[in-house]
Order: C-alpha cells, then sequence, then structure tokens
C-alpha cells in the first residue's frame, strides 16, 4: 500500500481489490450474525460503521464547503471553482456567523449561536414556501383536477382512464376528509372519512411492499456478494454469477 | 436584544428569499445563489454540534467505564482513521478514504439496511391478520406489491401481478399520498410562516439569558 494518495495496490503480496473484498465479506458476516442475537462481533461492526460514516461526512463537508465554498474563494481566489479575480470578501459573513455556532462551548456567550441557527431557520423558511405551495399544493391539484370522461384524438371515450381520474379525485377528497377533523366523522363526513381510511390503507400497504422488496433487494446484493465475488477468492466458483454472460 | 437580533434576522433572511421568488433580476438571481451558498457554509459550521455531540458521549462512556466502553474506542478509532485520510490526503478515487468508502461504508451500510428485511418480514407475519375490511385491503396492497415486484410473479396465470401493482401505485397510492402531501404541504407553510414572523422560536431555544 504505497500512499494514502495515490492508487493503492497491495500489502502483503495481496492486491488491495481482493483485501477489499475480505473485509466487505467479513463486515457483511458481523453484521449478519444479528440475526442469530446481539454479539460483540455484530456490536463492533455497527460502531466501526458509526464512527467512518460520522468520518467520511465530516470529511467531505471539510473539503466541499468550507474549503471549496469559504476558504480557497476567500483566501485562494485563483484556486477557487471558478477561479476569482479577487477576494470574495463577502464570505466572511458566513465564516463569521459559522464560526458564532461554536460559541455554544462557552456558556456565558452561548446566545450567539442563536445567529447562525436564526439565519438558516429564516432562510430556508422563506426558500421553502414558494416552493412548496408551487409543487406539493398547485402541481398536485393540477394532476388531481383531471377530466372524468377524457376522449382520445379520434373521439373514442378513454373509460378506463377517466375511472382511473375519477378514483384519484375520490381518493384525494376522502383521505383531505379523513384528516379533517373540525367536523365530527358522522353522516356523510363520516362514510367519507372512511372511504378514506380504505385508501390510506391500500396506500400504507403498497408502501409496505415496496419497503419489503427494496430490503429484500439489498439482501440479495449482498448474498451475490458473498456467493460471487469472496468465495472464488477462496477456491470455491459457483457458476459465473448474475452479471456474467 | 440576545433574542431580537436573531428573529430580525431570521425574519430578514425569510423574507428575502421569499421575494426573490417573484423578483427574476439578474441581481436578485445572483443573491440568492450567494445566499444559498452562506446557508451551506454555516450548516458546513454546524456539523461540527454534531460531532461534537457524538464525540461527547463516547468519551464520557470510556471515562466513566460504563457497560461496552469498548465499543465506544472502536468508534472513535474508526472515526479517526477515516477522518485523517480523508483531512489530510483528500477524498479522490484511489484514495484510503475511497478505499475505505467502497469497502467498509458501503458494504456495512447495505447490509445494515437489508437486515431489516428479516425483522420487517416477520413483524408482518406476525400482525398481518385480516381482522377487518381496512386490515384486508392493507394485507392485500403489500401481498400484491410484493409479489408484482419479483420475476416469479409473471408464471402465475391469468394475472398480472406486475401490472395491478403499478395500477396500485398510480392510482389509489398517489390518491392517499396527495392527502397526506396537502396536509403536510400546508402544514410547512404555516410552520415556516411562524419562523420567519418569529412566532416560532423553538429552534432559539439554546443559549441562556433573554
Amino acid at each position: 500500500m504505497p500512499g494514502p494518495t495515490g492508487p493503492i495496490t497491495g500489502i502483503l503480496g495481496l492486491s488491495t481489490e481482493i483485501i477489499g473484498i475480505w473485509v466487505a465479506a467479513l463486515l457483511t458476516l458481523a453484521i449478519y450474525s444479528f440475526l442469530y442475537g446481539d454479539n460483540p462481533v455484530y456490536k463492533v461492526a455497527e460502531h466501526i460503521f458509526v464512527g467512518i460514516s460520522a468520518a467520511y461526512g465530516a470529511a467531505l463537508t471539510y473539503h466541499l464547503v468550507i474549503i471549496r465554498r469559504l476558504f480557497d474563494p476567500l483566501f485562494r481566489p485563483d484556486l477557487a471553482q471558478p477561479p476569482l479575480d479577487a477576494p470574495k470578501i463577502s464570505l466572511i459573513i458566513p465564516g463569521l456567523l459559522g464560526l458564532l455556532i461554536f460559541s455554544r462551548f462557552i456558556p456565558r456567550y452561548d446566545w450567539l449561536s442563536r445567529w447562525p441557527i436564526a439565519f438558516i431557520m429564516g432562510l430556508y423558511a422563506g426558500l421553502s414556501i414558494p416552493r412548496v405551495i408551487q409543487t406539493n399544493i398547485l402541481k398536485q391539484m393540477q394532476a388531481t383536477i383531471a377530466p372524468v370522461l377524457p376522449v382520445d384524438a379520434g373521439g373514442q371515450y378513454l373509460l378506463f382512464s377517466g375511472f382511473e381520474n375519477l378514483l384519484l379525485i375520490v381518493g384525494v377528497v376522502c383521505t383531505l376528509a379523513y384528516f379533517y377533523f373540525s367536523l365530527p366523522h358522522r353522516g356523510v363526513m363520516g362514510g367519507l372519512s372512511r372511504v378514506g381510511i380504505w385508501f390510506l390503507m391500500i396506500g400504507f400497504g403498497a408502501g409496505f411492499g415496496n419497503t419489503v422488496m427494496a430490503r429484500i433487494s439489498l439482501l440479495i446484493g449482498r448474498i451475490q456478494f458473498l456467493l460471487y465475488e469472496w468465495l472464488p477468492t477462496i477456491g470455491i466458483h459457483l457458476g459465473a454469477g448474475p452479471g456474467a454472460g | 436584544m440576545r433574542l431580537q437580533i436573531p428573529i430580525a434576522m431570521g425574519f430578514l433572511a425569510g423574507v428575502f428569499m421569499f421575494v426573490q421568488f417573484f423578483i427574476p433580476h439578474q441581481m436578485i438571481k445572483a443573491s440568492f445563489k450567494d445566499a444559498l451558498d452562506w446557508a451551506i457554509i454555516v450548516g458546513g459550521f454546524a456539523l461540527v454540534l454534531g460531532l461534537g455531540s457524538l464525540f461527547r458521549t463516547h468519551v464520557e462512556k470510556i471515562r466513566h467505564r460504563r457497560e461496552g466502553f469498548g465499543y465506544s474506542f472502536v468508534t472513535l478509532i474508526s472515526f479517526a482513521v477515516m477522518f485523517v485520510f480523508g483531512i489530510v490526503w483528500k477524498t479522490d478515487p484511489g484514495t484510503v478514504f475511497d478505499w475505505l468508502f467502497m469497502n467498509v461504508q458501503v458494504p456495512l451500510e447495505a447490509t445494515m439496511f437489508s437486515l431489516l428485511a428479516f425483522f420487517i418480514a416477520s413483524a408482518a407475519y406476525r400482525t398481518f391478520r385480516a381482522r377487518s375490511v381496512e386490515a384486508t385491503l392493507l394485507l392485500l396492497a403489500a401481498v400484491i406489491v410484493m409479489l408484482g415486484r419479483v420475476p416469479i410473479s409473471d408464471k402465475i396465470p391469468y394475472l398480472n401481478l406486475h401490472e395491478i401493482t403499478e395500477w396500485i401505485m398510480m392510482v389509489p397510492t398517489v390518491a392517499a399520498k396527495r392527502g397526506i402531501l396537502f396536509g403536510v404541504a400546508l402544514g410547512a407553510v404555516a410552520t415556516a410562516l411562524r419562523i420567519i414572523l418569529g412566532l416560532e422560536r423553538s429552534h432559539l431555544g439554546g443559549g441562556g439569558g433573554q
């Protein structure tokens, strides 16, 4: 393993690819050992995951945010992306605001940490209002208000498409009725909210099924890795693997 | 003043971001991009707070020799190794940082999430019972979607589960999600307005004094 900067080639005569496969395989098996019960091997793998993930986020934030967006444009404008003619002095403000966050560690001045938090909260709150109204309300309403008796270019009625549109309108109205608590859920309102629950149940069931299949897909990926990448490194070959051919 | 200044800052930042949406002028667009950059930079510093909390938790555990304190060493060491390689020797492809990401973090993450397949399936087996119309609809939708997502469903005669799954996802599920989304969106707008107007102050809770 020559250097941490350049391409790493190997250690003890083993290629880094083989070492990587073994590390990944052992960690995979360590996590699956939890299926037998909570054990120290699983806990070690779990704590490695926490440490590595936190460091991954921290290192990327350092390079992509602190260096690229703040340090370079402010102190090394020629290295900024894109290169600048002069330092971007205005970046002193977010830099100082960012530093104020650390006042949390000094009890006497911890009230100063409110400034950057208020700035970020206000900024994203202001940003979210038009965006949420546009995408999550207006566009969704527009998509819901569709013809229940659509006609194609040849003048033929598209009955099934119309039925789908009608079902969408009924579903949205009934789901909203279920979440409307200013009126008691009796009579017409009770009927609407009951139909709303049916739609919600179908939605939750479908969501659950999708989630299960996404996890199963990950499981298949890990099993394929163990069977077709790890086992061959110890001389066990189980065919050419799913991607072959 | 300790509360008024941050409230004023939140108000000004919020109003600017709201108003810029309606004024597509070049200067406003440039300021908007700068403001987003500022927020990302400040957010980058905020990450240190989270890391501080992680460190404090594990260091305290080690200091007081609490149960399982040895695992805290594992967390701190793996953090230090990944962080030092990432900071000192960059994060480009081919570096040790990248190698650790590909061979440690990615498999751990995928395996951790795949582990959930076992628990979610066993939970479903124990709880899914068709005791009412609602429970039956939930059960049927889940079973159809699960079967419709695997190739074996093509072997079932007279029943195109793949198409039925797509229909469930595109019509009744969209209707239910849209109903929820309207409520969430209105709630989000109301909360955003409260933050801008200074009525919502829970995020300013930290820091002593008024």
